[in-house]
């Protein structure tokens, strides 16, 4: 098992390398430039977009650009923004409280419903419960987030006028008031969110726990007598829970990443709406610090996955 | 004064060489009431324009804070890396130049004493120099006092090419000198008709030297002020979060006795128009959005909510279609669209008029931007004094058809109409905006009725109007047949704005298509007017030129204006806002109070 | 409760399984067929789908109002005769613009979502039980698809492939093979891991190791044996996905990807109709509408599918 662990820390560097190559060259060769807001003014020379490409080195060989990059990011200096003129590690830490407070909330939420949901509908398939349950996760998915935002903004802003749409990040009320105004600005997203994650989650979890429940070994626990509540929480929940565990690992980098569509409808100040105002300046300094730190929580994430499967049922061997 | 004198005076307000403003003051030195003043011009047919702004409040502060909501957020604080509106905007609050521009287009003054006029000698008869006196007694936000070196060194950062400052053309054509401590020279090599661009405006705000003197050039992105800004502006920086947040103070020695009203401003940024029209309209979260580029329908129903107004200013911006006059679709010299080639159906006159008169800009302006967009004929719209009179549109497909008959395209078996093998088929890009698809929609069916077939194209705005050089999809490469966007134009003097038509700024590979000529029009005339317009001092005959060249354009078609595009923004009702289409949003904030 | 009606429905299988031979031989296809057809949501869900693509299949031919008429006269308008939908802000009819956005819209959605399972299957049952270093190629191949930013990967693929493979298949083709390509290409990465996954744990199992004793090979073992077990989450994953292709259709229209601005999709109707939602809901409502019952359909569908395939469930 240690030795398992350490080698796949080891592979973990080279392929971290090869990813931020790979995103390196297609950010570089991906059309568009940072530059595209002096276009469309005739005011501005055209000598003005080629000084300041040159000033920011784009104009140099790809695989130049990227030792440079590469060689920069290992001593700790992850560039700065040709947008903001800010280093970018300054940008990402304004962002990420934000991020983890209401991304880490939504997928804590998607969590709490999908799990007992889930698992309460898979042990009753097609009871009413199971039907309520299913509707709304199709609910859930299948409308787009930007709409569900829309509706909810519809409902409780402008209609009840209960919450606030625009999130703030600079609420000086203290006490209670303070407390309620920063939940009462985080629901609407957590919730849009958290829902949107919850509906498919619990499609997994009760998917992969009826695929559990008909199994000897549970019919075996059953018919040895054991209390209903083992035979579902060691028994079924248990060797059930590998594909959600697959499915919430390949999530949990959002956390950091963000929800670029939510964060939009929101104006919450996110990772993900500094990644999409990056993407859409052409930003790259940008993008490629957010999407390397993201690669390297995929591949984290991805590798607790692993090793967390072993630990759900112990007969997965590691080769 | 009698009654010839009286209708002469209506006729320069008319004629744009006369603001609004003089005229009231002018009626109102002889005995008559504003409201009569005004009601006499618009009797005489003279369009309203903004009212005399009056500013109410007696002391400075205790208007609270205000709230204002950019939904595209600011990114950075120094004016001169500010490349975007919303940038510009959000360092305004801190810094000011000289003089702001108003609605009308004339120069008032901000950090400077007065204007200069030939009058008052600060403009020279040659035209090759302007003497700027500065306001006495003005500090920055840290107490240090603002005097002409803070201007010297203002132009010597902006104009240094490792700075890498995006109006860096502007200082360029300058040089400053300081006469004394509170008066400055600008001198130009050769005669500057428009000589209010260095230290005016948007792109003339002066940073202080004590803060940014050891900044200038390579490592001016390390200055703590671009992050924390210093000032003269009417409110001082308290907190900035690139993309999300601008938060500034009173400032409590602003040089304008009981300006500003507000005690703090918050600008938030982020999301999209349409939600920011509802947190000002709708629910009253905000007190001011900006920049509400959002189908006409939806504003009118939000403004009906009650909470808010719309507000209209009135810029040059003109939202056109361009007709390609190289072949897009033939590779020369490893470039589409080479002026080696001549577009196989686009450069016949013919098909260029039909052309002209499918688009249907009335009800484009009606029922797609509203007042956001104002059908016209003219490439230059405003100010006034630039506009023609001696031009015309029309809606009209049966002229259409009439004028490609005539000129012997006839219909094909699939309807489409061709002549000598070529056919009347052409792609049509525009960048990805609902109201900018919808139109796309009305002119394709129109030219679809009179057998122009059309494919639609829509691109992504930033990779349409990236400056990538390995892109086929930008503007300035115009690998289509006709494309469609607005330009803008960002000083009320037409000079920069026309020479999108002059034949040595052709977008072509050599020039990296980075050139002003999108459509590749030549024209020998046009050329030759627009050097005269160049350093023609005389403003009247300047203004002619600068009529004929609009005029040649739209005669020959070489664009097809659809809609002149004022900016739209919501204010929330009470708030009282100064605002100007020639300048930034911000410009007049310290003037901005909330009616009780 | 659940124990007791669990061993019995069990008992009841075996004897089910047991006593069909007596009666008649049976194939596994026709077994599934059989159970699938027991599976009530499942076939509601079936002639729903059906129903739709039929509506979608013929509806223009019988509603002939054209996708693109502008009537300014009728702009936003509710439901009525003329317009059973409405119009939207071009008074265009949005009957006409649904029935053949939905064709392209299902049309996308089944392809794009048969290009994930399938290859996401395909490199995760592979991954699972390849030996370490392929398994470690691959999983980084699916790490380096789920960290790339997906709109400059975008942007690149239009810019490098789209006027080649438009030239080559034709524009409306091509922009199809185009789209179904990208968004299963970048959905197949979870179906990949859930797969792996599912083998690892699946691979030790009895039953498997019983069919490796009888000497199976082993993509024998996997596509008999192991693959059947590992489809439930695979066929959520698919549903879902259904749903997300139809909305990333019309993120890839605005992209300058997809169909060009004049073609209705359902994913492009719905997002163009969200800001008249308080104004108009309609325009939004039906869309959105569609959507979920295709979505719904399909899942019903899936429901059937799995229980029908997996041969120790009887309904």
């Amino acid at each position: 098992m240690t030795r398992y662990l350490i080698r796949r820390l080891l592979i973990a560097v080279p392929s971290l390398l090869g990813i931020s190559l790979v995103l390196y060259v297609i950010l570089a060769l991906a059309p568009g430039d940072p530059f595209s807001a002096l276009a469309s003014n005739p005011s501005i020379p055209p000598a003005v977009a080629e000084a300041l490409r040159r000033k920011f080195g784009l104009d140099d060989p790809i695989m130049l650009r990227y030792w440079h990059w590469l060689i920069a990011m290992l001593h700790g200096d992850w560039g700065y923004s040709f947008d903001s003129r800010v280093d970018v590690d300054v940008l990402i830490m304004q962002r990420l409280p934000t991020t983890l407070y209401i991304i880490g909330s939504s997928q804590i939420l998607a969590l709490l419903v999908a799990l007992p949901v889930g698992i309460y509908a898979a042990l009753r398939p097609y009871s009413l419960f199971d039907q309520i349950a299913s509707t709304f996760a199709f609910i859930g998915f299948s409308l787009p987030t930007f709409f569900t935002g829309l509706v909810l903004i519809l409902i409780f802003s402008i209609q009840l006028h209960w919450l606030p749409f625009v999130y703030r990040t600079n609420i000086t009320a203290t006490g209670w008031a303070g407390v309620w105004a920063h939940i009462a600005q985080a629901i609407m997203p957590v919730l849009v969110l958290g829902l949107f994650q919850g509906g498919s989650w619990t499609r997994f979890v009760r998917a992969s726990v009826l695929d559990v429940v008909h199994l000897d070994y549970v019919t075996t626990a059953r018919s040895k007598g054991l209390a209903e509540r083992t035979v579902v929480g060691r028994h079924i929940v248990r060797t059930a829970l590998i594909p959600v565990v697959t499915v919430v690992a390949l999530q949990l980098p959002f956390v950091f990443g963000g929800a670029i569509v939510t964060e939009q409808i929101f104006r919450v100040p996110g990772i993900g709406s500094l990644l999409i105002s990056a993407i859409l300046a052409n930003d790259t300094p940008v993008i490629m610090a957010i999407t390397f730190v993201f690669a390297c929580l995929v591949i984290l994430f991805n590798l607790i996955a692993d090793i967390l499967y072993g630990w759900l049922d112990p007969r997965i061997s590691y080769r | 004064m009698n009654e010839q004198q009286l209708r002469d005076l209506i006729e320069d307000v008319r004629a744009g060489t006369r603001t609004r403003r003089e005229f009231i003051n002018r009626m109102i030195a002889l005995g008559l009431t504003a409201p009569l003043a005004s009601a006499m011009l618009l009797q005489s047919g003279v369009a309203m324009a903004a009212a005399p702004y009056e500013y109410k409040p007696t002391k400075r502060g205790g208007g609270g804070p205000v709230h204002v909501l950019w939904w595209e957020a600011p990114t950075l604080l120094n004016p001169h890396f500010a490349v975007g509106t919303k940038d510009q905007d959000a360092s305004r609050i801190f810094y000011e130049p000289l003089a702001n521009w108003d609605a009308d287009g004339n120069l008032i003054p901000v950090l400077a004493a007065e204007i200069p006029t030939i009058n008052n000698g600060g403009l020279s008869e040659d035209g090759k120099s302007v003497t700027w006196k500065l306001k006495k007694g003005v500090t920055w936000h840290d107490g240090k006092p603002f005097t002409a070196d803070d201007c010297v060194f203002t132009w010597e950062y902006a104009s240094d090419p490792a700075t890498a400052t995006y109006d860096i053309a502007t200082y360029q054509a300058v040089k400053v000198s300081k006469l004394d401590d509170y008066t400055i020279k600008l001198a130009f090599a050769k005669p500057t008709p428009y000589w209010a661009d260095a230290f005016v405006g948007v792109r003339g705000m002066i940073i202080p030297k004590h803060l940014f003197e050891q900044y200038k050039g390579g490592n001016s992105r390390q200055a703590p002020a671009n992050l924390a800004p210093v000032g003269t502006g009417p409110f001082m920086y308290v907190q900035f979060r690139p993309g999300d947040l601008v938060r500034a103070k009173i400032n409590p020695n602003y040089h304008e006795e009981n300006h500003p009203y507000f005690d703090s401003i918050e600008m938030k940024g982020g999301g999209d128009a349409v939600s920011a029209a509802r947190a000002v309209m709708q629910t009253g979260e905000y007190d001011y959005a900006w920049n509400l580029q959002v189908e006409n329908r939806i504003l009118q129903l939000l403004q009906k909510a009650g909470k808010g107004q719309l507000k209209f200013l009135y810029g040059g911006d003109i939202e056109h279609i361009q007709l390609n006059n190289t072949d897009p679709w033939k590779t020369v010299d490893d470039q589409r669209s080479s002026i080696k080639t001549t577009h196989p159906f686009l450069t016949d006159p013919a098909v260029r008029q039909a052309l002209n008169v499918l688009v249907n800009r009335q009800a484009i302006h009606q029922y797609i931007y509203g007042p956001a967009g104002l059908a016209t004929a003219n490439f230059v719209n405003n100010p006034k004094r630039y506009v023609s009179k001696d031009t015309s549109f029309e809606f009209n497909i049966a002229t259409a058809i009439k004028l490609l008959e005539d000129a012997g395209w006839k219909p094909g078996p699939d309807g489409v109409r061709e002549k000598n093998g070529v056919k009347l088929h052409m792609t049509y890009a525009t960048s990805v905006n609902a109201p900018r698809q919808q139109t796309q929609e009305i002119v394709k069916q129109a030219c679809q009725k009179a057998g122009i077939s059309v494919d639609l194209k829509a691109i992504l705005a930033s990779v349409f109007f990236s400056s990538d050089v390995a892109n086929p999809d930008t503007y300035t490469k115009f690998y289509n047949d006709i494309q469609m966007y607005t330009t803008t134009m960002t000083q009320p003097d037409p000079q920069l704005f026309l020479a999108q038509f002059v034949s040595w700024e052709i977008a072509q590979k050599e020039n990296k298509w980075a050139g002003l000529n999108i459509t590749r029009w030549r024209n020998a005339e046009y050329d030759a007017l627009y050097k005269a317009a160049e350093s023609e001092l005389d403003t009247v005959k300047r203004a002619a030129l600068f009529i004929k060249m609009n005029d040649l354009v739209i005669k020959n078609v070489v664009v097809i204006p659809v809609v002149y595009r004022p900016d739209v923004a919501a204010a929330i009702n009470g708030l009282n806002t100064r605002l100007s289409g020639w300048d930034s949003q911000m410009a007049y904030l310290k003037d901005w109070y909330r009616e009780t | 409760m659940a124990g007791s009606t669990h061993a019995s429905v069990t008992a009841d299988g075996i004897a089910a399984v047991t006593a069909a031979p007596s009666v008649r031989p049976v194939t596994p296809g026709f077994e599934a067929w059989r159970r699938f057809r027991r599976h009530r949501l499942a076939v509601a869900g079936a002639v729903v789908l059906a129903l739709m693509v039929l509506t979608v299949a013929i509806g223009p031919t019988i509603w002939r109002v054209p996708i693109n008429a502008i009537d300014f006269s009728a702009q936003v308008a509710g439901p009525s005769l003329a317009h059973p939908l409405g119009t939207d802000s071009l008074g265009q009819d949005l009957l006409a613009r649904m029935l053949y956005g939905g064709r392209i819209s299902i049309a996308v959605g089944l392809v794009a979502m048969a290009v994930a399972v399938i290859f996401g299957t395909l490199i995760g049952a592979v991954a699972g039980v390849a030996p370490g270093p392929v398994d470690a190629g691959l999983m980084w191949l699916t790490d380096l698809f789920l960290s790339l930013p997906q709109l400059p990967f975008l942007l690149l693929i239009i810019y490098l492939f789209r006027h080649s493979l438009t030239a080559i298949v034709g524009e409306q083709l091509g922009i199809f093979i185009l789209i179904c390509i990208v968004i299963g290409g970048f959905q197949w990465m979870p179906v990949a891991r859930l797969v792996r996954a599912q083998i690892l744990s699946l691979r030790e199992k009895e039953f498997v190791e019983a069919a490796r004793a009888l000497g199976a090979s082993t993509s024998r073992q996997v596509v008999r044996h192991i693959l059947p077990n590992a489809l439930g989450p695979v066929i959520v994953a698919g549903t879902i996905y259904v749903a997300q292709a139809i909305i990333a259709e019309s993120t890839l229209d605005f992209l300058g990807l997809g169909f060009p601005p004049d073609v209705p999709t359902w994913g492009r109707i719905l997002y163009d109709g969200q800001n008249y939602l308080d104004i108009a809901p309609h325009w939004a409502l039906f869309s959105g509408g569609a959507i979920f019952v295709t979505v719904l359909a399909i899942n019903f569908v899936g429901d059937g599918l799995r229980d029908a395939l997996d041969p120790r469930k009887v309904i």
